[in-house]
């Protein structure tokens, strides 16, 4: 709401946040290879919605990401990541033992560890979002008491 | 001698001499939200230091967590109390510089009994990191060692880690999420 105004920010933001979110998504899928993984994709995932949300306000982030995608995303996570593991078991091996998923152990591996890393960037994308939205709705609503309506309709509710 | 060894020293004593200026800057100023920068300022020269010792993952999640998504959460929670610290009183603060001393004291002779830094004889070289380095491209098949550690032969710790940050979000959920539910009324559909 206090940004409406600010040209160049919202330019430039629009500009960047698409190679935000193909970096975040490089870092993801390439993370066996260099650096990074789920835990890294999934921050810098979460910080373009962030930006996006503190140049074009929370209600717009709401719109572009529900609150109900979110909570989902966060618990989809650590089940996409706990079900390899069950995976794992009931193909025989122990609990998180990749080598079974496939016949060569080798691919078994890759598939698992492709899959949990996955998982972690669901959870830590959906944990941040979640975090500084319950944040920022608190201060949308306590800085700007008259428009709580708007607030808690539109972004105060997660 | 190598020129190499000479600018890591520098840069590693450089960032080094930066991080302790922002910590002293950090404990004087009490405009909390030059504070919330200049702790990114501080997580950014970490994770500088993390890419001088080698360590580009661990510096990778610095740069992303330490001075990207905390100081946004800084800022949203000073948003939501004041940006001014109060002065403490004298007698406090001589408290905590004894407290701060005595801490100090107690890490520097903990780091006596530590391995030298680079120390091929370091038990941390010697124990499981070996096995990692020789037998991962044979086991787990993957270039990134760290990967194959983290989601492989660790990834009940890593599934430990993950379920944290599912408590973390869902226990603040649970606490300041809905708090602005019970005056609205109307807004009971929504949202799930």
């Amino acid at each position: 709401m206090m940004m409406r105004r600010k040209m160049v920010l919202r330019v430039v933001s629009k500009l960047l946040i698409p190679f935000i979110l193909l970096f975040a998504l490089y870092v993801q899928w390439h993370g066996d290879f260099g650096p990074g993984g789920g835990f890294q994709a999934g921050v810098i995932f979460a910080s373009a919605f962030v930006l996006y949300g503190l140049i074009y306000g929370l209600g717009t982030l709401r719109e572009a990401l529900p609150s109900w995608v979110t909570r989902l995303v966060l618990s989809l996570g650590v089940l996409l990541y706990s079900g390899v593991g069950v995976v794992c078991l009931l193909l025989g091996g122990n609990f998180l033992d990749y080598d079974v998923l496939a016949h060569d152990p080798l691919h078994g591996q890759h598939y698992g560890i492709v899959l949990v890393e996955f998982g972690v960037g669901l959870t830590v994308f959906a944990g941040i979002i979640t975090i500084f939205c319950a944040f920022a709705g608190r201060a949308a609503a306590d800085v700007n008491p008259t428009d709580e309506e708007q607030v808690t309709g539109g972004a105060g509710d997660d | 001698m190598n020129i190499e060894i000479i600018t890591s020293d520098l840069l590693n004593v450089a960032t080094l001499v930066i991080m302790g200026i922002t910590g002293l800057a950090i404990a004087r100023i009490r405009n909390l939200f030059a504070v919330v920068m200049l702790s990114g300022i501080y997580s950014l020269m970490g994770a500088t230091l993390y890419v001088i010792l080698d360590a580009v993952d661990v510096a990778f999640t610095e740069a992303a967590v330490g001075a990207g998504a905390s100081t946004v959460l800084m800022i949203g929670t000073l948003a939501l109390t004041s940006d001014r610290e109060k002065a403490t009183p004298n007698t406090r603060a001589i408290k905590g510089l004894f407290v701060c001393t005595l801490i100090f004291a107690a890490l520097v002779y903990g780091s006596v009994d530590m391995p030298l830094y680079g120390d091929p004889a370091a038990p941390i070289h010697n124990h499981v990191a070996p096995r990692y380095l020789g037998e991962s491209m044979g086991e787990i098949g993957l270039p990134n060692v760290v990967t194959s550690v983290l989601a492989s032969y660790r990834g009940y710790d890593t599934m430990g880690e993950t379920f944290v940050i599912f408590t973390a979000a869902v226990g603040v959920l649970t606490l300041i999420g809905r708090a602005r539910r019970k005056k609205g009324g109307k807004d009971g559909g929504r949202g799930s």
